[in-house]
């Protein structure tokens, strides 16, 4: 069977940068060693010398490992967008979690549980890729807690049926893939090689998302209604997930520069609506676009005005489930504070027994 | 002396093995997104994704014992509260993390012991599930155990809580290790185990970690038992009607 799940992706394609000469790239990769060595036996070494060979780095498409020298905005944007991508993992398990106890069948279940695992997991590695940068994680979850740090929007809506889970899977997931695809060639190596590891999960998701919406399409007409209920409440929320349009995205000139971002918010947008719709036009459904038409000069589906203003509304705070998002993960949090003091206690308890049995 | 095993008593045997995992899988998937800390979450998780599909296999053996007539989905989502057999241990539910764990520990050190002795059934399709269950128990009593060990020798918080728990389950537990007559036959025919059989064993395991963890046994003579022939707690039926829901309300369609 054919589906258009398979759609030839721009951004698989190799950069559209050619990668510089091969003796230059030894050349930058040289003095990066040379660098280091420097740098462990002399800490005199100074930024000038440093941001010369972090521009060099850049420059030649190379990865900035986690003790090479950056620019401090380079390291706060890295801890802001890494941070808020595990965020994202990890709260994006509630609107999940809320139908694993409601899955159809055992199979459908089953596949819940696992997805919802793999988020935990990527939340882990995500954590971990913010660590290399001189942050602890216990600081990445406190700023969560206290919304000085954001995860994104999309997880604010609720999920009202089953065909939500398809929605998130297929939409929610493919979007995220789209933005991912591009990061697996963001110029940090910790967070590129967690991009790709990651991919390869989510493109299962899509997968079973995608999945359970042919189903839907294939059943009775009740089906058919949820499924294009879940349509209509997710097609817009998830063209939200690739941010504010080009020219009010504060981050984007920088992060291009800095090699974290490869292609603008709207790029990534097109690519997604592209990929999309003729996925949509197989599943039967309709998109709730009636300006949405196909450009044959661009070859680009060009879709109606967003509704920033519902997007400000919820990055801000206002969406329908942004509080209970966070007051749950507080809860657990808090409520489960006696068990991580008791690991702790007992962690200590142990290492005094050791100490004792050598003593 | 065996006997050929009645084909009801076989699907019913089983039935109650399928039951007793998909309900503690149910169970357990609700604390996710409730855990500790990320890597529990995944832990958590992983567990009730094994029980799932342990029972996946059963339901779907059970099915053809039956004739095809339900599906394995069927058994598990069309099945009233008084046709479900598993014990009641699995459907109780948890105030905190020491009642996920003390459950945990009871359920995962019967399958510990348990699935080894399934491992020979005369039923070549028992068999085979349990030798992949078997390893399963192994890894999640490790897990449930360790838990256990930490909360009661770790504060005196975890401790009253670990204790709390230990005593409101302990009489729960006593079920897993009581026959009636279908696991009578099963054993009978070689297919199944009488669990009294298990009980030391049971016992063993489970003092052991209950002694490190500075807990207290309980002497409770009392065991609450009546899951096996469908007489459940009054937990049950609201666990079902959560999780049959969608088959309920949407009857024949698929998913």
């Amino acid at each position: 069977m054919s589906l258009p799940m398979a759609h030839n992706h721009r951004f698989c394609a190799p950069a559209a940068n050619p990668p510089p000469e091969t003796n230059e790239r030894s050349f930058v990769k040289l003095r990066r060693i040379h660098t280091r060595g420097y740098l462990n036996l002399d800490h005199q070494f100074d930024d000038a010398a440093g941001e010369a060979v972090f521009d060099a780095t850049i420059a030649a498409g190379e990865k900035v490992e986690p003790r090479d020298w950056m620019p401090e905005g380079y390291r706060q944007t890295l801890i802001r967008q890494i941070a808020q991508h595990a965020h994202s993992e990890v709260i994006g398990m509630q609107p999940e979690g809320n139908w694993i106890s409601r899955a159809p069948t055992l199979q459908r279940k089953a596949i819940l549980i696992a997805k919802v695992q793999d988020e935990a997991g990527h939340g882990l590695y995500l954590y971990s890729a913010a660590e290399t940068l001189g942050i602890s994680r216990d600081e990445l979850v406190n700023m969560l807690h206290n919304g000085k740090q954001k995860y994104s929007s999309i997880f604010n809506y609720p999920t009202l049926s089953w065909a939500d889970m398809g929605a998130i899977g297929w939409l929610v997931d493919s979007a995220a893939i789209v933005n991912q695809i591009a990061l697996q060639r963001a110029s940090y190596g910790p967070y590129s090689r967690a991009m790709v590891r990651i991919c390869k999960e989510e493109s299962f998701h899509a997968r079973q998302g995608y999945s359970i919406m042919l189903a839907l399409s294939r059943g009775t007409e009740v089906q058919r209604e949820m499924m294009q209920d879940s349509i209509n409440r997710w097609w817009w929320p998830s063209l939200m997930m690739f941010g504010p349009p080009d020219a009010e995205s504060v981050h984007t000139a920088q992060s291009m520069a800095w090699g974290i971002k490869q292609y603008t918010n709207d790029e990534l947008r097109q690519e997604f609506i592209n990929q999309t719709v003729p996925q949509a036009q197989y599943l039967g459904a309709t998109l709730p676009d009636p300006e949405l038409r196909f450009d044959e000069v661009t070859q680009d589906w060009l879709i109606g005005q967003i509704d920033w203003e519902e997007f400000w509304a919820v990055v801000k705070g206002n969406g329908p489930l942004n509080r209970e998002r966070i007051a749950h993960k507080v809860r657990a949090w808090e409520d489960n504070a006696w068990v991580r003091e008791a690991a702790t206690a007992y962690a200590a308890k142990q290492a005094a027994r050791r100490v004792e049995v050598s003593a | 002396m065996t006997f050929d095993l009645e084909t009801d008593t076989r699907l019913a045997y089983v039935l109650r093995l399928a039951d007793d995992l998909l309900i503690n899988s149910q169970r357990l998937a609700e604390f996710v997104t409730n855990a500790p800390e990320l890597e529990e979450e995944l832990a958590i998780a992983n567990v009730s994704l094994d029980n799932l599909g342990v029972a996946h296999a059963l339901y779907g053996y059970a099915s053809e014992l039956g004739g095809g007539e339900e599906s394995a989905d069927d058994l598990a989502f069309l099945r009233d509260e008084r046709e479900f057999t598993n014990c009641l241990l699995v459907e109780q539910p948890h105030r905190d993390f020491a009642d996920v764990m003390v459950r945990q520990l009871f359920f995962d050190a019967w399958h510990l012991v348990l699935w080894p002795e399934l491992e020979s059934s005369s039923d070549e399709r028992i068999a085979a599930i349990a030798a992949k269950a078997a390893k399963e128990a192994r890894y999640h009593f490790r897990h449930s155990s360790s838990w256990v060990i930490r909360l009661g020798d770790g504060t005196a918080e975890s401790r009253r809580r670990a204790q709390r728990a230990v005593d409101g389950l302990w009489r729960f537990a006593g079920e897993l290790l009581m026959s009636d007559r279908v696991d009578a036959d099963a054993a009978a025919a070689g297919v199944g185990v009488v669990p009294e059989r298990l009980a030391d064993s049971w016992h063993r395991e489970v003092r052991a970690i209950l002694q490190e963890a500075t807990l207290v046994v309980p002497v409770d003579p009392f065991v609450a038992a009546g899951g096996r022939q469908g007489r459940h707690t009054e937990h049950l039926g609201h666990l079902l009607a959560e999780m049959q829901y969608m088959q309920r309300a949407y009857p024949g369609m698929v998913w």
